[in-house]
């Protein structure tokens, strides 16, 4: 055989970089930072950094950890083929291990730098996107995002915890806001590569309940979500300025999901609906957490009451 | 695979320790940043404890 086409090289340091599914991680990042910084009270700047590191690091685990499980499906799916493990650029064991060090690390450094409550929640959503959802949900059940979406609702939980040290209803409406935007967010992308997901036998909506039904169910999630998002407004968590950019986005989001919902796609029609609602989606909590952070500004400072 | 083995060239013996290399450059500095990060966390924590936060 030839020595040329047999070498391996060491996995190279980008493609360990690549494992944390850096874009994921940013919303992550942002959401635990908003959640940090919405929370009443104070927190040392090297300690607040130090919860927003660990809460990226264990997602940056969590994700290593789920292409470690999933290198079989990702290589048949266009989307996630060239990743590092299906392209053949790392053995399934570097990763495993490097996804367990990440997750063992940022749990370990959370529990000293900001307490044992918000480590153990961040333990938690680890476990809960490696274990509960990569493992057992979606390839069983339809249903998989609904549940699985609670893996990324943890982060602005964890960040408020880390500063107040207890949970209270805030952190849990953030937690549930995030739970009920997943499934409107994720179904709009499935709907536009469900064939990607039925060659891979992963059983997303769109593949098993069809498309009708998906497009009914995120335009009801939408509308859940709405109401959902003013709740914080409503029992004075927040004030004025969060509730009415959560009412102008919420009505935003509910109208594109309405054209998603209530249309009927035709081969070749470019499901710009879907893209558009799904760009829209990933903006839409963005600027919501951001508000979040303007309105806790402005009450600090005293603009608003 | 090792890049001492007889049957690589040169080139590829190459190849092999500049990734070991740049590999091993990025967990120094990742080492070197928990340190200082470590450091900070303890001066913070010391800190907030004299300041009768916590």
């Amino acid at each position: 055989m030839d020595a040329a086409k047999t070498l391996t090289l060491p996995a190279d340091w980008r493609d360990f970089f690549a494992l944390t599914k850096p874009r994921v991680m940013t919303l992550v990042i942002f959401t635990g930072l908003c959640g940090l910084l919405a929370a009443p009270g104070d927190i040392h700047p090297v300690l607040g950094f130090t919860a927003i590191l660990c809460i990226a690091v264990g997602a940056g685990g969590a994700a290593a950890l789920n292409q470690w499980w999933e290198a079989d499906i990702d290589a048949g799916m266009k989307r996630t083929r060239e990743r590092p493990l299906p392209a053949g650029r790392m053995d399934r064991e570097s990763a495993r291990d490097f996804g367990f060090a990440l997750a063992g690390a940022s749990v370990m450094v959370m529990g000293l730098a900001n307490g044992w409550l918000a480590a153990t929640i961040l333990a938690v959503s680890i476990f809960y996107y490696a274990w509960i959802y990569t493992v057992w949900l979606k390839p069983r059940t339809p249903q998989n995002i609904v549940i699985g979406g609670g893996a990324g609702a943890f982060p602005p939980l964890i960040g408020w915890v880390a500063v107040t040290g207890h949970v209270t209803l805030m952190p849990v409406l953030l937690f549930l806001i995030i739970f009920f935007w997943t499934p409107p967010h994720f179904w709009a992308l499935a709907l536009f590569v469900q064939t990607d997901y039925a060659k891979v036998g992963i059983p997303m909506m769109p593949v098993v309940a069809g498309e009708k039904s998906t497009r009914r169910q995120i335009l009801a999630y939408a509308v859940f979500l709405l109401p959902l998002t003013l709740v914080p407004w409503f029992i004075g968590g927040t004030g004025l300025v969060y509730g009415l950019s959560a009412l102008v986005l919420g009505l935003v989001f509910v109208a594109l999901s309405v054209r998603v919902g209530l249309r009927t796609s035709v081969p070749d029609d470019g499901m710009k609906p879907e893209k558009r609602l799904f760009g829209y989606s990933v903006l839409y909590l963005f600027v919501l957490f951001a508000m979040l952070v303007a309105d806790r500004i402005a009450t600090v400072q005293g603009w608003q009451a | 695979m090792n890049p001492n083995d007889d049957h690589l060239s040169p080139a590829e013996s190459e190849a092999y320790r500049a990734r070991q290399r740049a590999r091993s450059k990025v967990l120094g500095l990742i080492l070197g940043a928990l340190a200082v990060l470590f450091f900070a966390i303890t001066i913070a924590k010391m800190s907030v404890h004299a300041s009768g936060q916590m």
